[in-house]
């Protein structure tokens, strides 16, 4: 068995592209992402590339990518989630109930206690999954079409979430709560430095270690040159980000504000940079976990098995009953992770909070290359959409085209972009 | 006479008040080849996916080595090791060969994840054996011919030492040369003790490669015969008249 030599590849001349062996669709999805932000910075006089809109657009994007990411699964076992924005609004409200009312009132734990912060969390995404678990189980066992449940479910839980506050807006919320919610919660530059260098090495790591991996059984590998620029491309890019948000200051009055707090002054002439939001790093640590869980669990395996052809998965001794709930289930986390997010950005529950986000998340995973048919998405490409889609939406607000244009222009993008996927899939003939 | 090492007993199965298997009795024995036989629509594969686990039978009894068992899914069935070639081939069109051949059994590292190396140069390995030209171990399966695809079907019952191999039209669409590989390898397998049922089409296959052979028409065993006692047109009458000529029942 110690004979690996496979017959020669025939020779071919390949594209520089081809020899980087990346996904071509991303490419081109990464090209129309800088293409629109080099177009909105133009006609806003570069006013849409800054430090400062970069931050804005980084955070407003986290709580539609992080249920994007389990939306893909979702699509991927051809299914639909139209309930993710109501489940976000209940699991919102629980949280802000569990943490003005429910342990101050009835626990008597005082405002301000550190542990009320982490009860309101976990209460919350036990909440979002046990809703999640319950769709999955009508869906897997009862065999109702997803589209019904999560019908029901869009208007159960809107609702649910009104009558848990009365329709009232609840808040503030706790400070250590708002930790999540973008600005409130930065990581300053001297941390961020570290997490990008250690994101940096680690991104470098993986092209290497999976390079090694494939050499190891005597796989063809792409040339060093080839890996070589990968790893220079994805550190730069790391490092540049962190560097962008690094960049952005803290304004001179919340920094006074900061400092009055401690008893202290702010000293003449002193700044110092946002850098990473918790938020923001939330949504990395979710995408990467989502990511090696789709390739490299036997439960992502199972998903994408199933999503290609129900049968032969359950033919080969996949319960896909139980991988449908367990599916919806970790959407509804994801959605009462956002919540947290969202909620924290508000510093308050309010009652319309999540509204639509059924179709943004949608609407983000399709455009990241999520296929409605099954069998084929990615977590980065759902990021991705949803950065498209903010991007676009804060460019027009900046540009000054008024909310009703905005929305036209915004569902006309995710129609071309699920043409130009038909038309792309053809051309390669992938499936 | 040794203990069956597969017996079917009295199987019903009806689909909306189709009797698509109706008391059916086949057995097997171990290093034996049995040819399932009858025209299209006659109920084979459906017999045989209540002995693989894809279908609960409405009636009838399992024995695997004289022990009656009990199997409600295709888990059950690959515990008593059963593998099987469907005839659909069941394969996950959006993922490759060996993500299709270790397919609910994947290998995984020491961490417990998906080990895609490992599972890859073991798919090289078998596909070796069975279809040597195979080299497309990096495309989805749906960027496969229709005999790719089959060799990979016919790989993954292969590659876990199956005890009963379960084998529904395995050369439907295989070249001339690959299909030899497919009759070596049945032999190959019978000499290792491996009990095997096979359902074709080609009766010529069939009295290669069988020792005995079971002839069903809608849904209903015509018979079972000894195929060194009959000839092709013995067979060819049983399936299409459904007559049993001269019953020497093993
Ligand atoms: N899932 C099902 N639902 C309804 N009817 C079915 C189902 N599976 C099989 N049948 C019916 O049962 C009968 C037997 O089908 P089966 O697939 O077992 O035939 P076969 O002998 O394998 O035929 P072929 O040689 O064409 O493969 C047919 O009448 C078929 O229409
Ligand atoms: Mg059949």
């Amino acid at each position: 068995m110690t004979d690996t030599t496979s017959q020669p590849i025939p020779p071919q001349r390949k594209s520089f592209f081809q020899q980087l062996e990346l996904d071509t669709r991303l490419l081109g999805m990464v090209g129309a992402f800088i293409i629109l932000c080099l177009g909105f910075d133009f006609v806003t006089e570069g006013r849409f590339l800054t430090p400062r809109n970069i931050f804005n657009l980084t955070i407003q994007t986290v709580s539609v990518a992080i249920m994007a990411c389990g939306m893909v699964f979702i699509i991927v076992t051809r299914h639909i989630d139209l309930s993710v924005g109501a489940l976000l609004a209940t699991c919102s409200a629980i949280m802000a109930m569990v943490q003005t009312a429910f342990l101050p009132d009835v626990l008597g734990l005082d405002l301000g206690s550190p542990l009320i912060a982490p009860i309101a969390i976990v209460v919350g995404i036990a909440a979002g999954t046990a809703i999640g678990a319950f769709h999955g189980w009508l869906v897997g066992y009862l065999t109702i079409p997803a589209f019904i449940v999560t019908l029901g479910g869009l208007l159960i839980w809107r609702n649910v979430g009104w009558f848990l506050t009365r329709g009232q807006t609840i808040g503030p919320l706790d400070s250590n709560f708002q930790v999540f919610g973008g600005t409130n919660g930065t990581l300053g530059p001297t941390v961020s430095w570290v997490l990008g260098a250690i994101f940096a090495a680690a991104a470098v790591f993986g092209i290497w270690n999976a390079r090694r991996a494939k050499s190891a059984h005597g796989f063809p590998v792409k040339p060093v040159w080839a890996e070589m620029v990968l790893s220079v491309v994805s550190a730069g890019a790391i490092l540049g980000f962190i560097a962008t948000l690094n960049a952005y200051q803290v304004p001179q009055g919340r920094l006074r504000r900061i400092f009055e707090a401690r008893g202290e002054t702010l000293p003449e002439g002193y700044s110092i940079g946002y850098g990473l939001p918790v938020s923001v790093l939330l949504l990395i640590v979710i995408a990467v976990l989502m990511t090696v869980v789709a390739r490299r669990t036997r439960f992502g395996r199972y998903i994408f098995a199933t999503g290609g052809n129900p049968d032969a998965a359950e033919l080969s001794g996949i319960n896909t009953r139980m991988l449908t709930v367990k599916i919806f289930a970790l959407m509804g986390a994801l959605c009462a992770i956002s919540a947290i997010v969202a909620s924290a950005r508000l510093t308050n529950h309010t009652n319309d909070i999540g509204t639509l986000d059924e179709l943004r998340v949608i609407a983000a995973a399709v455009i990241g290359g999520t296929a409605l048919a099954g069998g084929v998405g990615t977590i980065h490409g759902a990021i991705l959409g949803a950065l498209i889609m903010q991007s676009l939406q804060s460019g027009m607000a900046m540009v000054g085209v008024d909310a009703p244009y905005q929305n036209i222009v915004v569902g006309a993008v995710l129609v071309l972009a699920v043409l130009i996927d038909i038309q792309y899939r053809k051309r390669t003939g992938d499936a | 006479m040794t203990t069956p090492l597969v017996e079917m007993r009295n199987m019903s199965i009806s689909f909306g008040g189709i009797k698509a298997v109706d008391h059916v009795s086949v057995d097997l024995h171990p290093g034996e080849v049995v040819g399932l036989l009858g025209h299209n629509g006659a109920g084979k594969s459906t017999l045989i996916k209540m002995l693989s686990g894809a279908y609960a039978p409405d009636g009838g009894e399992i024995f695997i080595n004289g022990e009656k068992a009990t199997i409600t899914n295709p888990r059950d069935a690959r515990s008593y090791n059963i593998e099987t070639i469907y005839q659909t081939l069941a394969l996950a069109d959006n993922l490759d060969a060996a993500s299709n051949l270790f397919l609910g059994r994947e290998l995984v590292t020491s961490t417990g994840l998906v080990d895609d190396a490992a599972m890859e140069a073991e798919t090289r390995k078998i596909m070796k054996r069975l279809n040597p030209n195979f080299q497309k171990f990096n495309a989805p399966v749906s960027a496969l011919s229709g005999g790719q695809r089959q060799s990979v079907a016919i790989a993954r019952a292969v590659y876990f030492n199956a005890r009963i191999l379960i084998m529904d039209e395995p050369t439907a669409a295989l070249g001339p040369h690959e299909t030899q590989m497919v009759s070596e390898l049945i032999q190959q397998l019978k000499a290792e003790g491996i009990g095997i049922f096979l359902i074709d089409h080609d009766v010529h296959q069939v009295l290669n490669l069988c020792d005995r052979a079971s002839v069903m028409k809608n849904g209903q065993l015509v018979g079972t015969v000894n195929t060194a006692d009959v000839t092709d047109d013995d067979l060819l009458s049983m399936i299409i008249l459904g007559k049993n000529p001269n019953e020497v029942d093993a």
